[in-house]
Formats: C-alpha cells, structure tokens, sequence
C-alpha cells in the first residue's frame, strides 16, 4: 500500500505545483482564442431588443465577412450585466475574445489594464486611418495623448423624447428647450393625477452619471480635476447632483417610484403614457418594440439652461456609444484587424447604426440620408456639436460606481420623502470621493 | 439523544412520526396550529401564486397596476420565452452540469464518507474539519483565484475547465461535496458494520462490500445528498456568470436575458422561472421522504 | 458539524448513540486495518478540495496583501506587494471604506440573527405542528417545501417583482387594499430593503429548518412521550419537557449552517438589488463583490474576504467549543 500513499502525495504536490504556475500570473502563457488564423471570437454587447435580435443583425454580416476573407467569426453576445465582469476575467487571465465591444466610457479605464490593442497611428492607417472618424467619438476611446484602446462603432447621443399626445392634451405646443421650461412642463402635464412629467432611472448607476455629468458641465463643474484626480464636491457637481435630484424632491415633475427603476422601467412607462418625456440615448427601436408608432412621439435636444445647445456650459448630452476594442493576447491580430476594418467599414456602419438606431461615428456612413429622418438628424446634431465626452480617466468605472450609487442613495431620499439639501448632497458626494481616493 | 433504530434499516416507505401522545391535543393546541399553519401557508404560497398567475397575464398586465386576477389568460409568455433567449440550450446546459456534478459529488462523497466512517487513520479528524470548514469560505474569495487555476491548467494541460460544462462541474461538485460527506459519514455509522463484515468474510474486498453491501442499505442517505448536490448546481449564479460563455450558459445566468435592454418581460421571467423550477421542485417532492429519511439518520444524529 | 464533534470524542459519541456495531474500526480484525485504502478512499475529494477551495483561497490571501488594481490585473505577479496595506484600509473604521465595511458587517450580524432566529422559530413550529398526523399533512409538508427546492434566482425575482413601488403586489395589498400605509412605500431601496430581505431569506431558509426538525423529532423515542403521558403532562407540556429538549442537538448543527449560508449568502441580494444594494441592506458579501468587481480593487476586496474568513472561523469554533461542552454535560 505504500505506493498508494506515494501517489496521493503525488497527486498532492502536482496540485500544489498547479497553484503555484498559477501564481505567476496569467499573461505569461494566456493566449486569445483565435490560434488559428482562420478564426476570430467576438463579443458583442446588447444592442436590440434581445440577444437573439442581435444574432439576427450581427450573423448575416459576420457571413458577409467570412466570405470576404475566409475568416470564420465566433459571436457571442453577451448581456451587459456580465461584459465588464467577462472583460475584467478575462483581463486578468488573457483568455478571452479577439475582438470585443466595450461600452465606451470604460476605455480609459480598461486601457489602464494594458489588456486591449493600443490604436496607434500604424493600426489606425490599416482600417483606413483616423480621419474617417468623428471627433467627438474619438474622444471617448481612452485617455487623451495616448494611443485610443479602441475605435469608435456605433454613437448615441442624449436627447429629450416627448409624448406629442400628452404634450398636446396639456396644451403645451413646443417640447422644453431649457430647464426652467421643462420644469414648467412637466408640472403642467403632472397636474393631471397619475401623470407626470419626466421619467428617471434612479437605481440605474450609469444613466445617473451620464445625467448629472451634463448637468455639471452646465454649471461649469468637472468630476475630476485636469490632473485626473477626483473632484465631486465642487460647487458645481454639487449644484449638478442637486438640479438633478430635485426634479424629483422638489420639482415634483418625476415620479417617486422611478426611484428604483433600473431596468428601463421609464421607457415603458413612456410608452403607455403615464410619463410624457425622458432624456434617453437613441431610443426609437426601443418605443417601436414596445408598441410606439413613430408619429406618436417627439424628439427634440436635451435642455441646456438657456439659449441653445453648444459646448461648455451649453453642453446637452455626453458623448455615448460603444467601442470595438482587440485583445493584445489573440493569436491573430491581423485578422482581428481585419475585422474592425470589416465593421467600421462605410457599407456595414451604415447596415448597423440603421439596425439599433445609432448613429455612425464613420464621417462618410454619417453624411448618408438614412440618417437624416428628424429622429436621428437631432442626435446627429448634438454628437456633432454639443456633446463631451465623459471624464476619460483610469477611474472612470469607480466614479460611475460611487457617485452613481450616491444619485441613487439621493432618489432614494427624496422618494421617500426626505429632505434633499446642498448639504446632504455634498455629505453624499464626499464620501464617494473619499471611497475613491482611499484605494 | 439515543438512536431508535435497529439493526435492520427501515423499510423506506414514509418514516413514522412518534405520536406525541395517544391523548387527544387540547383545544388550544388545536386551534394554534390551525392558525399558525393557514399564515404559513399563505406566506409560502403568496410568491408561488404570483409566479403562476403572472406568466399567464399578457405583458401589460405585469408592467402595470399588480392585479390579482389576470385580465386574460395567454400562454403566450411560454410560447415566447423559448425565443426571446435560447432557454433550450440554457436547459440542456444546466441539466448535463447538474446531473453530472451530482453523479460525481454523490461517488466521490460515498467513497470519502466510508473511509471516514470505517477506517482509523492519521489525519482523519484534520480532513473532516477542513472539509467542513470550507463551508465558512465566502465564494468572493475564491472566485477569482479559481478562475485563474482553471485557465492555468487549460494552458498547461490543453484541458479546457474555464468556460467549459466542465470547469463548471468540477467546481459545483466541490460545493455540495462537505455537506455530502457530513451527512453520509452520519448515515454510514448507523449502517452496521456486521453486514459490511459479514460480507468480508465471504470473500469480498472493502470495495466490493461497500458497493454491494453499504450502499445500498444507505440509499435514503445518497438520495438526500443527491438532491442537495443537484439543487446545489442548478441555481448557483455567481460562478456561473463568469465561468461559462454563450455555449455553455446556464439557465440561473439565463434567466437574466430576459430583463433586456426596452423591457422586463415579466410575464417571460415568471414562466421561464417556473419551467426551470418545476424539474428541480417536482424531483425535490418526489424524492422528499428519501430526504427525510436520510436526514433521520445521517444529519440530525 | 455534529460529526465533527463526534470524531473528536469517538467514545463518548459510540457509547451516547449505543447503536451496535459503531465502535469504531480501530479496534476491528486485522483485514481493515489495512493503511492504504482509506486515503485512496479519500483522495479524490481532498484532491477535488484542494483545487477548488483550499489553493484558490490561498491564493486569495496571497492577493489580499498586493495593490491588485486594474493596473496590475493583467498581470497580477507584477502587482506590487503593500504589506498590511489592505487590511489597513478595511479597518480603519473612520475612513469612508472601513466605516462602509463596518457598517455592512453590523447590517449582516443583525440580518443574521434575524434571519436565522426567525427561520429557526417557523421551521421549529411548522415541525412541531405536523408532529401528528392530520388529514392533509403530507400536502402541506409538500408545500413547505416549495420554497426551498425552488431555484434561488426564480424564487428571488419573484420577490422582487412583488416589491415593486409602483406595481407590487406587496404595495398593492398593504396600500391600496388594506390602507396600512399613508403611501407605497419602498421595498427596494431604503431603509425599508432591509425588511425587504429579510422576508425573502426567511421565506427561502425556513424550510431547511424544517426539514431538519422534522427529521430530527423521528429520532425522539415514542417511550418518552407515552411516560410522559403517564405522568398527566398535556400536549403542550409535552411539547415543552421532551420535543425541544430532545432537539437541542439538531438545533446545535441547524443553526451553525443557517448561520454561515446566511452570512455568507450572496444570491438573495444580488438577484434582489442588482450589484449595487442599498445602504440598509449591504450585505457582507455583496460588498466585498462590490468592492472587488464593481470597483476593480481585488487587493481589498480580498483582504475584506480574509478577515470575513477569520470571523466565521471564531464565531464557528467559539460556538462548537460552548455547545459542545454543554452538550456533553446535557447529553451524556
């Protein structure tokens, strides 16, 4: 029997000796999957209405460029709850995709892992050089003076989406313009019991920031400083995170219970007509599959707080939109190349922006007039001028975590009834600050 | 807490209840457990009838004003939910995940438990403690970790775990594994040894009369653990979500699709949740008085 | 649990239970004692033990003292090593991430004994009540069991879906039939999410308590109760004097395993609230994921699950120390 207590020590030590590889990290011998040159793997993120809508956009052109090359495309879409933990595992282990959809306010953050494809000059020239791209896109594709971690795909812009009945039964001839007269809209409309003026998703942590991140360039407010250090407790973010709270708390034009939407709940409730307006990013697919005809709807620019829609404090929107980004570990990075070529190409930006309602950050596909219609000529406008870009610095996920959770603690507040002061907010916002700075 | 049961195991229909007394209960006694189990009752069944009734309302039904009674039924949801994500493939996914960690957990528990249960050896009492003590480990821990193990020994070995049925196996086995061999240690010890013994003296290796002889007077007990181990893998979520990708998918990941990016499909989520629950739920009663009776004698001893 | 007891004392369990044949094999005919077998027996659990749960963890705490930030995760050897840094932060409970964690341990120990009391109390109750039999029983124990074969993230987002503000059934009962509140309230953010979890975990966990109770009063011997009887004691003496006595070593594993999946449970939140849980219900768990994954600190994040590990360790080993001392002097 001692040979079978050899071979438990055996077995033993051979684990140990496992966890001991793995201890040296996973770059060293991590490798996308794509060994084989005629294959790539592609994560895609959740653009339509359900997974399965996305298969159906994204397989016909995957063929299409299988055709063209030779290169078999592997797609998974996959939901975004799980992408940023799927890129985050992956990181860390190098086993992942060749190509993948980012969100495209994480590039600065997922830059700073080393993990993606830096787009340097070389790269850019071979899918057809940076000029083809608008600025304002290339602006969210990681910290600025260095090399972009991804190129722009697919862009959305915030914009102000109004029910034209409910605008209609109120009286009301002209959608907001500014704040004071969305305000004064929404009481008008919010009159009517069980109706209200404008639809929030306050337990929603991105759209919070992206609200309150206009709102702060409005007031003249960064949330981090030149030097990308946190900064959230200026006057002006505070004024920000108050302006938008309070549409709630003390204009009473949303509903207390969108304090815990998360999940889109104020589109729906859009499109039966209990909310008549949202600032929404490109929702039109979104009012159609809920069973929105096209003419019942508006859309006009997000509110600026007076005159019209510009930069600097005329800002109305952040730059939104999704990033197609390379792992640096796949196997066959021409290909995977060839492939971001493949998708930012003028023919399929124009096939995909006009599948999910976005717009092409590819000048050339921009210009084209199915991206004219008055639903989209307004997004165009603002991408074009007066959208920023949101903070574009490595902590850019933790500050949409922790000032994102501080807007909703304060949803939460002013749903329930409670007061919601400039101190109250500013105790808010430090605390993130401090969470950020602690680390 | 002395033991009542004999040499023979129990017959495996219903295990019987001592009756508290041949007395007939008191009024007061009576009437509490009227009362008490008619609340508990209620309790447990509110979000069951919620679940029923909602995936048979038609969409704006659930997305608006909660009603009692839907204001038409439709099967509709249960018809769409096999479109909306590819449940199937979640299903089948989730059923060869499950079913062969519960096969190994249960093989792998059997064999630990008889070592323990029969054997003195060194080391013996240090196993048990660090098996159960691994209960106590918060699974964020380890996530991550485990992860980078499983791509390690993919690179090394060329043997896919992460992202594989079988990385996932191998990791739901391990979770249901120490509750496993718990209860069966506590079961084994109350199968006699004479048997065990008695079928060494005819000839039969430890093995032989583990298989022949131990198992089978302990089937209660592995049905129990069986359940546990099945239920175990079926609805973990964490691990799953970042452990398998588009093919391996399971259905406690799946389920997320249907909250997408336009709606929350309600009426979806609920049939979809209890077309899920109804193979584990319906396994679960069937099998139940094996659980209790294994319980009887393996945990509560 | 109970088994780890009974190993440490061999005679004293062999001569408590008094079932024949449960001496232990030490003292059994030569052919058993064979030295190899066991550990062949045992090595592919402890092997399966080491990979997924005893190297992982190691590793863990090899993390938890390296500045393990979206930096160095690509490559996590390179990551600089900071000493007792992490841990630092953790507890330095006047600090916005130490008070934070402070403040989501103090949450878990209240919700934990909430839970795990209550769950303890109904399944002890529910048990004690189907004791006899009566017509229906076996439906109804069925049905108790309901929720706990029930697949956590179904039960979980029905839950959430009858807590809704604005559609919940929960609202619509207590608000719009009853008119027990002035307005709907909040059950999933706020104060009120406490409440809100509560109810769920115990919903979820009561039926194990259940279980448990009812297989451990099979054990309780008939003899006990007819003496008893003998003796003029009611039902509800009886109830009193043999059933909960009886139970109290059940009750010593039962609670210890409510109480760390309780702790421990990271499910019921996650599906409940989504990553970010509000302040009133910050589970443990669900902070250190927050902590880790959401903000891309594995260091801390791992550091907070090490120090969570060494409590659970002395909450577990403190308690098996005092309930097995009472016990021995209780039971034998």
């Amino acid at each position: 029997m001692r040979s079978i207590r050899a071979a438990a020590v055996g077995a033993v030590t051979l684990s140990l000796a496992l966890a001991a590889s793995a201890c040296g990290g996973g770059s060293a011998t991590g490798g996308g999957s794509g060994d084989s040159p005629k294959t790539l793997t592609y994560w895609a993120s959740n653009q339509g209405a359900s997974i399965e809508v996305d298969k159906k956009v994204l397989q016909p052109e995957l063929d299409k460029f299988e055709k063209e090359t030779g290169i078999k495309v592997k797609l998974e879409v996959v939901p975004w709850s799980d992408l940023l933990n799927r890129i985050l595992t992956a990181t860390t282990s190098g086993q992942g995709p060749d190509v993948l959809n980012i969100g495209n306010t994480w590039s600065a953050s997922l830059q700073a892992t080393g993990a993606l494809l830096p787009w340097d000059g070389k790269n850019f020239d071979a899918i057809g050089g940076r000029d083809r791209f608008v600025d304002s896109a290339l602006g969210s594709t990681g910290v600025q003076g260095e090399d972009p971690a991804a190129v722009p795909l697919y862009s959305m812009a915030y914009a102000l989406y109004y029910n034209k009945k409910m605008f209609a039964d109120a009286g009301i001839s002209e959608p907001p313009a500014t704040w004071d007269e969305l305000v004064e809209t929404g009481r008008k409309i919010s009159k009517d019991g069980g109706k209200w003026g404008l639809g929030a998703e306050g337990s929603n942590l991105s759209n919070n920031i992206h609200q309150v991140f206009v709102l702060g360039k409005q007031h003249g407010a960064d949330f981090f400083t030149a030097d990308g250090k946190p900064d959230f407790t200026s006057d002006g973010a505070v004024a920000a995170v108050k302006q938008y709270v309070d549409l709630m708390a003390k204009d009473k034009v949303v509903a207390p219970g969108n304090a815990e939407y998360a999940q889109n709940q104020s589109l729906s409730d859009f499109a039966k007509g209990k909310t008549a307006m949202v600032l929404w990013q490109t929702a039109s697919a979104t009012f159609k599959s809920l069973g929105m005809k096209d003419d019942e709807w508006g859309v006009a620019p997000a509110p600026v707080p007076s005159g019209a829609p510009g930069t600097g404090k005329a800002t109305n929107s952040m730059v939104a939109g999704i990033n197609l980004a390379v792992f640096k570990n796949t196997h066959n990075r021409d290909g995977a190349t060839e492939f971001v070529k493949f998708m930012t190409s003028d023919a399929e930006q124009k096939i995909l922006n006009q599948a999910y309602g976005s717009i092409p950050p590819v000048k050339a596909a921009q210009a084209d007039p199915a991206f004219g219609a008055p639903s989209t000529a307004v997004l165009r406008e603002t991408l074009a001028t007066s959208a920023a870009a949101l903070p574009q610095v490595p902590d850019e996920s933790q500050f949409e975590t922790a000032v994102g959770t501080a807007v909703k603690e304060l949803f939460a507040d002013a749903a329930a009834g409670r007061a919601v002061t400039t101190e109250s907010v500013k105790a808010r916002l430090a605390k993130a600050q401090q969470q950020m700075l602690a680390k | 807490m002395s033991s009542t049961l004999p040499a023979e195991r129990p017959p495996l229909t219903r295990p019987k209840a001592p009756a508290r007394s041949p007395m007939a209960a008191p009024r007061s006694f009576l009437w509490t457990r009227r009362v008490f189990l008619t609340l508990l009752t209620g309790f447990v069944l509110l979000p069951v009838y919620v679940m029923v009734s909602s995936s048979l309302k038609p969409l704006q039904d659930v997305s608006g004003e909660f009603r009692w009674l839907p204001s038409g039924l439709t099967i509709r949801p249960y018809i769409d939910i096999w479109s909306t994500v590819p449940l199937a493939d979640y299903f089948v996914n989730s059923l060869i995940v499950a079913g062969a960690a519960t096969v190994c957990s249960v093989v792998i528990a059997v064999f630990a438990a008889y070592a323990v249960s029969r054997y003195d050896f060194r080391g013996k009492r240090v196993f048990s403690v660090t098996v159960l003590s691994t209960q106590m480990f918060p699974g964020i821990l380890f996530l991550l970790p485990l992860f980078l193990i499983y791509v390690n020994i993919g690179n090394a070995t060329g043997i896919a775990l992460f992202g594989s049925r079988g990385g996932l196996i191998l990791t739901y086995l391990t979770f249901s594994l120490p509750f496993s061999i718990w209860m069966l240690i506590g079961y084994f010890d109350s199968v006699p040894r004479d048997l065990d013994e008695a079928a060494m003296v005819d000839g039969c290796g430890p093995l032989r009369a583990l298989i022949s002889v131990v198992v089978p007077a302990a089937v209660p007990g592995i049905v129990a653990v069986a359940v546990y181990a099945f239920m175990t893998a079926w609805g973990e979520v964490l691990f799953a979500s970042v452990m398998t990708n588009e093919t391996t998918r399971t259905l406690a990941v799946g389920l997320q699709g249907y909250s997408t990016q336009n709606d929350v499909y309600w009426n979806q989520i609920m049939a979809a949740s209890l077309v899920v629950s109804v193979p584990v739920v319906a396994g679960f009663l069937l099998l139940q008085r094996y659980l209790v009776a294994g319980l009887t004698a393996g945990a509560v001893k | 649990m109970t088994t780890t007891t009974a190993t440490a004392r061999p005679g004293a369990r062999a001569a408590g239970t008094g079932t024949p044949g449960a001496a232990r094999g030490g003292r059994r005919p030569g052919r058993l004692r064979r030295i190899g077998l066991p550990y062949l027996l045992l090595l592919p659990a402890l092997l399966l033990e080491l990979l997924v749960h005893l190297v992982p963890m190691v590793i863990g705490i090899v993390m938890s003292f390296k500045e393990l930030t979206q930096f160095y995760i690509r490559d996590w050897g390179t990551a600089p090593w900071t000493g007792l840094d992490n841990y630092r932060v953790s507890v330095d409970f006047d600090a916005p991430v130490g008070e934070a964690l402070l403040h989501s341990f103090l949450v878990t120990c209240v919700f934990t004994v909430l839970s795990v009391g209550l769950c303890w109390l109904i399944g002890t109750a529910a048990a004690v009540c189907m004791q006899d039999a009566f017509r229906g029983r076996g439906v109804l124990r069925a049905l108790f069991l309901v929720p706990y074969a029930l697949p956590v993230y179904a039960a979980v987002i029905t839950w959430a879906f009858m807590f809704q503000h604005d559609n919940g059934l929960v609202n619509h009962v207590l608000h719009d039939q009853l008119g027990l509140t002035d307005k709907p309230s909040f059950w999933l953010i706020g104060d009120n999410s406490f409440i809100a979890l509560l109810v769920v975990s115990v919903w979820k966990g009561w039926p194990f308590a259940f279980l448990i109770v009812m297989a451990g009063l099979q054990n309780i011997p008939r003899e006990l109760y007819e003496a008893a009887a003998l003796d003029g004691a009611g039902t509800w003496q009886q109830i009193r004097r043999i059933t909960l006595p009886s139970l109290r070593p059940v009750n010593q594993v039962l609670v210890l395993v409510l109480f760390l999946w309780t702790f421990n449970d990271f499910n019921t939140p996650y599906v409940l609230f989504g990553k970010a849980a509000p302040e009133a219900a910050d589970l443990i768990s669900i902070h250190i994921y927050q902590s880790s994954f959401v903000t891309w600190n594995f260091g801390t994040g791992s550091a907070m699950s090490v120090l969570l590990l060494l409590f659970l360790l002395l909450v577990t080993g403190v308690y098996l120390f005092l309930t097995s001392r009472g016990r021995k002097t209780a039971d034998v």
